[in-house]
């Protein structure tokens, strides 16, 4: 049987406000997610999960700008409060309650950071959100489809460390894969990727080595062929890290978002 | 009479240095910025789990135990201490034996803690003097901080010996001269067997060169830690409570450049609030009077145990970024600008700062923001906090962003993301977005 194709239309914020209604979720791509080609993939994923299980969000499209995160953590204080007073009247103008965000920068920005100039959400990370429609029962997982394969998962700095979530994104794959492995620092003592804090726009300070490396040999280590993370951030750096070891071939990295999406066949 | 009019004595020299040491750094505090001391449930529960529950330095179990032991251990010898005051001053011997149960309790707990703290910290000299552990090493770590780590150390080994000492001496010389033996002595009692034949007379001058000798290094000990940097000792527990109550890479708003944000984004507002009324104050850090006093309190309590750049992606990489370095050199650098600051105001230059003199450009940008550090601190200094400081300094005051970085301010300025791209293509990745229709095709 030939397998239908469904084209996913993705709701715009400013059509669904102007046709009354008020959606569950806003999703925030985030400017990786819209620009950065491996991402944008990430995006298209959890977008088909939200299809899949008809979770009532839109997205704000061009309405979008920078969270300011990364600006602010290079230090550009005006630069960060401006795109965040920005974003709130946008957010403010379209009632929006609670967000969705794959962006760990952006999901600890908006929590912790945007209440002080006003913005005040319920936030949460897509790893988060996938915990909780597994326990709701709304979506069903089984690790059939990584049967045999060897998973290890790369805990974000803000997501983890700063927030203090390392249980959801790995309640999300050990519903999907049986053999998951910890790296040797992990959870609260997880080395970053190196590209927090600006560092991914910039070449990195003299050193012996670079952070992303250093990060991949330890994952390496664990003889995972699957590297998990769930981070614009950490995906690019680890990316660049495995092909720097000539490992790209035997070794995959995903998102969790992508996890979901293979396994579920979407 | 004698003997009390020679402690009053010493207590008094005690005070008076203590106070002149103290006076000294409020003073220093006072050049710092303000910095403001909200929600104290939350601080009294932080300080309860951190300080007296030890619950980040236990991060590395076995010699993180083997300090929590030493510090409680402290807390109940410190009871003791207070004991030995009070008999110092007034001429009296084991004051506090009026609570009876409770004392010796007490007593006891501080006799088997004097044993396990005098354990501990054998070992901890010997790993600082036998074993290279590579956390008490780097660019920062000079012969003084070391020196002054077995300085601290072997006081607090003398300070345990002599409470031992004097436990001891008490329960030979009070028993043999008649005396009733007040508390309860596990550790002490055992030993006593070692000088069970010794006379009287000299169990009681023992007895009193161990007295003192406790008592004087106390007062030594109280004196020295400011200088040294075993200054946490006063500072951990205060410290603790001072520490942020929000989440971790929480960033706090810097309130004059929302006042400017505002302005731009809303002229109106210009009218409400003239401006020229207050001083405009300096973004970011540059010197040490443009950090908080929160920052300085950092500075003064760090340990340099070097737990923070341990974890460091940076310093493990080889870069020359060391959190615990910008803790040190804060210190340092009011210690150099401090007495300038106090003799010739706050406006006093020595032609140095702390940013470029003490902490480069380049340590400054090699940060990843990963938190790993303020994490891992047992007293919860908040470094990324004062890295985020020194950036807007560079930033906002000098526009001496490293190249690529002002490329994504003014990407992000004029098309509201990091790259290069037109915000008119922020929905490109939805274009042909298919999902293999099953269950759900409607």
């Amino acid at each position: 049987m030939e397998v239908q194709k469904k084209k996913v239309k993705v709701p715009l914020m400013s059509d669904v406000y102007s046709s009354g209604h008020r959606p569950e979720y806003l999703f925030w791509v985030g400017s990786a997610g819209a620009f950065d080609d491996r991402y944008k993939n990430v995006t298209r994923a959890f977008v088909k999960i939200l299809d899949f299980l008809r979770v009532d969000f839109a997205v704000l499209g061009t309405e979008e700008s920078s969270s300011g995160d990364v600006v602010r953590r290079a230090g550009n204080e005006m630069l960060f409060q401006m795109q965040a007073l920005m974003n709130i009247e946008v957010m403010n103008t379209y009632e929006v309650k609670r967000i969705i965000t794959c962006d760990p920068h952006v999901y600890n920005c908006f929590k912790n950071e945007y209440p002080d100039l006003g913005g005040n959400y319920d936030v949460i990370h897509h790893t988060q959100f996938l915990q909780e429609q597994i326990n709701s029962g709304k979506l069903n997982l089984n690790q059939s489809f990584f049967e045999g394969k060897k998973l290890t998962y790369h805990d974000p700095c803000y997501l983890g460390r700063a927030n203090e979530e390392y249980r959801a994104p790995r309640f999300v794959l050990d519903s999907l894969i049986e053999n998951r492995v910890e790296m040797t620092r992990n959870k609260s003592y997880a080395l970053c990727c190196g590209a927090g804090g600006g560092q991914m726009f910039k070449e990195a300070e003299k050193g012996d080595k670079e952070i992303f490396i250093e990060r991949t040999e330890e994952a390496l280590d664990t003889g995972a062929n699957l590297i998990a993370t769930a981070c614009p951030y950490c995906m690019v750096m680890l990316t660049d890290g495995l092909k720097y070891k000539n490992e790209e071939e035997q070794v995959k990295i995903y998102d969790i978002a992508e996890l979901v999406t293979m396994s579920l066949n979407l | 009479m004698t003997k009390q009019i020679v402690f009053l004595i010493s207590l008094l020299i005690t005070l008076g240095v203590f106070a002149f040491t103290t006076r000294r750094l409020i003073a220093y505090f006072g050049f710092t910025r303000p910095a403001r001391v909200d929600h104290i449930g939350e601080r009294l529960k932080i300080m309860l789990k951190v300080a007296f529950g030890q619950s980040k330095i236990l991060r590395k179990p076995v010699i993180g135990l083997m300090h929590a032991l030493v510090f409680w251990g402290f807390l109940v010898i410190l009871l003791g201490s207070v004991e030995m005051v009070i008999d110092g001053l007034f001429g009296l011997d084991r004051s506090l034996h009026f609570l009876g149960f409770f004392y010796n309790i007490l007593t006891s707990f501080g006799d088997i803690f004097a044993l396990i703290i005098l354990i501990a910290v054998t070992a901890f000299l010997f790993r600082r003097i036998f074993l290279r552990i590579s956390r008490f090493e780097g660019s920062e770590m000079k012969p003084w901080s070391h020196v002054d780590a077995n300085i601290a150390l072997g006081l607090i080994l003398f300070l345990m010996i002599s409470l031992l000492g004097m436990n001891t001496f008490y329960i030979l010389y009070a028993g043999k001269a008649g005396h009733i033996v007040y508390g309860s002595f596990p550790v002490s009692s055992v030993l006593a067997g070692w000088f069970f034949n010794w006379p009287v007379g000299k169990l009681h001058v023992m007895h009193e060169v161990s007295w003192w000798s406790h008592i004087l290094s106390i007062f030594f000990f109280a004196n020295y830690l400011p200088y040294s940097k075993h200054f946490h000792v006063f500072l951990s527990i205060p410290g603790a409570f001072l520490s942020k109550t929000s989440p971790l890479a929480k960033i706090p708003v810097m309130e004059s450049v929302l006042k400017e944000v505002k302005m731009m984004m809303d002229p109106d507002a210009a009218y409400e609030d003239p401006a020229g009324t207050e001083e405009v104050e300096r973004f970011g850090v540059l010197d040490v009077q443009d950090v908080t006093w929160m920052n300085y309190f950092d500075s003064l309590s760090c340990t340099q145990c070097g737990r923070c750049t341990s974890v460091c992606p940076a310093n493990i990489t080889g870069k020359k970024l060391s959190p615990r370095k910008l803790m040190m050199d804060l210190r340092a650098r009011m210690n150099e600008k401090g007495p300038g600051m106090l003799k010739n105001g706050i406006d006093f230059s020595d032609n140095k700062s702390y940013l470029r003199d003490y902490i480069s450009e380049e340590e400054v940008w090699a940060c990843t923001l990963c938190n790993a550090c303020a994490r891992e601190c047992p007293i919860n200094i908040d470094q990324p906090l004062l890295i985020i400081q020194l950036r807007r300094y560079l930033v906002m005051e000098e526009s001496a962003a490293p190249g690529e970085l002002n490329t994504i301010f003014a990407n992000i300025e004029n098309n509201g993301a990091p790259w290069q791209f037109s915000q008119d293509d922020r929905m490109l990745w939805a274009d042909d977005l298919f999902v293999n229709g099953s269950e759900n095709v409607n």
